[in-house]
């Protein structure tokens, strides 16, 4: 299968106090079933948006999205998300916040003690079955974002949408995350887009790099294959030529080509 | 400090090459204090900080008190005061007719007025709250009325009150009502209207129905919201029950206190004063405590 989500034509504008702010014009872009797509591009060019249009959470205002053919009119599980800063749910365990996304997906289909097993898989593939009872606020920002995985996958959503997922971590426990993110996503086979503003985060995980030019009126500026092999392996790829050369085409798109204005 | 560090005030400490105390385990006792006499004085110095404060301040107001009382003889002193408050919760609950009851009554009298008038304002209020708080268009159209109600002292709505119900009793329970609906209605919809989107993407995410995002999502968000309105209303309840007692009489505390004025009895109009005060610091205690449990 090989358009499973499209953008056509895609363009969204937002009504400010200043007027109408055009952040994206014109975007085109298909994805592949079971690709790992990474969406880079400098702060503040339309990577969110773009993510949120997929999950239907913004409606575009030019253009249409499809998935599996079909228009995307509004958010649903099939597109699990994962926010930038986790949106867990305080008042729920780590296993209750899973749970609840399980329960709205399965519930109608299957018992109790088959909801529970799903919750505790998915708590278990991210590794954190020992805090399952735990509330967000009693565990790291690590463990957090690893949650947040597990309830969007939990949903077995056709599509894995992470926005910066890891961009608020330190470097060790980042590092860790995008190591077993690798092997879930190479385990679960989802289609997954992430929307990420580091390089070699970008070149590490995926199949494809979209780079965006900067707002406003963004667009998808180039589009990089990484032909890396996989199961692909932090330490080794550091002396790869073909890692370090994927790694200087996008790095001079960004500071090039897309050199960022003064902000 | 070392003689060095003397003899050169502005120099920083040097870097001690040996730690003074060998660097042996310590021993540990449960609460984490090294045992020994260190111990009793740091129990010394809790209560020197924690204990002595309030103390004092209450011992400088019996002081003040005693003073006023000597200078001018129809206030009675604080021991005058005791005395006849021993004497009064001797018997809290005797019943000598409708305008002779025990202290105990008209707290009590009082107490179920308030946590009727109130509890009818959270039936209200809340819910009201919800409402506002979510749909903003009924939001903009509660908005003008509660702006114009909301200052209105709660005791004039006493009139309309003994005019609708013709009675006192329902009346204040009907003064208690209006003024802490406020309070509770506008706490709720703030609380709705901060529930962070985030949360709400998650259910729109699921597609959650609108009962379980009540459920889990706005009724849990904003609970804390909704304990600080209560607490809020509380207070104001409390606050105008005397006052609102004092012009409808019967049973309760702000008739009990008029009745003493007509009496003469001073003292008595002091222990209601102290009554009145520990009753409402019991209630806002109480909800403080709630609110602590709702704490995410
Ligand atoms: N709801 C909104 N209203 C107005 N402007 C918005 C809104 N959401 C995003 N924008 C603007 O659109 C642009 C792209 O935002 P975003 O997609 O969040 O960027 P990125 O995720 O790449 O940092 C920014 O200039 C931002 O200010
Ligand atoms: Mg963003």
């Amino acid at each position: 299968m090989d358009k499973f989500v499209q953008l056509q034509d895609v363009g969204m504008a937002f009504d400010t106090r200043q007027g109408r702010f055009v952040a994206l014009r014109n975007v085109n872009l298909d994805i592949r079933e079971g690709e790992f797509l990474a969406l880079i591009g400098h702060s503040g060019c339309g990577k969110s948006t773009v993510l949120n249009l997929i999950a239907g959470l913004l409606r575009p205002s030019a253009g249409v999205l499809l998935c599996h053919n079909r228009e995307i009119a509004g958010p649903g599980p099939d597109r699990g998300v994962v926010f930038q800063n986790h949106s867990l749910l305080p008042w729920l365990s780590c296993y209750g916040n899973v749970y609840l996304a399980v329960e709205r997906v399965f519930g109608a289909k299957e018992n109790r003690s088959m909801l529970k097993q799903r919750t505790h898989d998915a708590l278990a593939m991210v590794g954190l079955s020992h805090a399952s009872h735990k509330r967000p606020h009693e565990i790291s920002g690590g463990m957090k974002q690893r949650v947040g995985i597990a309830r969007a996958l939990a949903m077995q959503p056709k599509v894995l949408l992470l926005d910066e997922p890891f961009g608020a971590l330190d470097a060790l426990t980042r590092a860790h995350l995008q190591d077993e993110l690798l092997r879930i996503v190479a385990q679960t086979r989802t289609t997954t887009v992430m929307v990420t503003h580091d390089v070699d985060e970008a070149v590490l995980l995926s199949d494809r790099i979209v780079m965006m030019t900067n707002g406003p009126a963004a667009t998808v500026g180039e589009i990089l294959a990484i032909g890396l092999p996989r199961p692909r392996e932090r330490l080794a790829l550091a002396s790869d030529p073909a890692y370090h050369a994927a790694r200087n085409v996008v790095m001079d798109f960004l500071y090039r080509r897309e050199i960022r204005q003064a902000a | 400090m070392s003689t060095h560090a003397l003899s050169t005030p502005l120099a920083e400490d040097p870097p001690r090459r040996k730690p003074r105390r060998p660097a042996a385990p310590r021993l540990q006792t449960l609460d984490g204090l090294p045992p020994g006499p260190g111990r009793f004085n740091r129990s010394l110095h809790w209560l020197a900080f924690h204990g002595l404060p309030p103390l004092l301040g209450l011992a400088l107001f019996m002081l003040g008190w005693q003073l006023l009382s000597l200078h001018n003889t129809s206030l009675p002193g604080p021991a005058t005061t005791w005395a006849a408050a021993v004497e009064l919760f001797a018997d809290p609950f005797y019943d000598n007719g409708p305008n002779d009851q025990g202290i105990g009554w008209n707290i009590l009298h009082s107490l179920a007025r308030v946590g009727i008038g109130f509890g009818l304002a959270a039936l209200v209020g809340i819910p009201a709250g919800f409402i506002i708080g979510r749909f903003a268009f009924i939001g903009r159209m509660a908005a003008p009325i509660i702006s114009l109600l909301r200052p209105v002292s709660p005791l004039a709505w006493l009139p309309i009150g003994l005019l609708v119900f013709k009675a006192a009793g329902p009346a204040s329970i009907w003064v208690i009502f209006i003024s802490s609906i406020w309070p509770m209605v506008l706490n709720t919809a703030a609380g709705v209207a901060q529930v962070p989107q985030d949360y709400l993407n998650v259910a729109r995410v699921l597609k959650l129905p609108e009962a379980k995002v009540f459920t889990r999502i706005l009724f849990p968000a904003v609970l804390p919201h909704m304990i600080t309105g209560i607490r809020l209303a509380i207070g104001v309840a409390w606050l105008v029950i005397v006052a609102a007692e004092m012009l409808t009489g019967g049973v309760g505390l702000g008739f009990w206190v008029w009745d003493e004025w007509n009496n003469l009895n001073v003292a008595h109009i002091l222990i209601a004063i102290f009554v009145v005060g520990i009753v409402g610091l019991l209630l806002e205690q109480a909800l403080v405590l709630l609110a602590r449990r709702f704490e995410y």
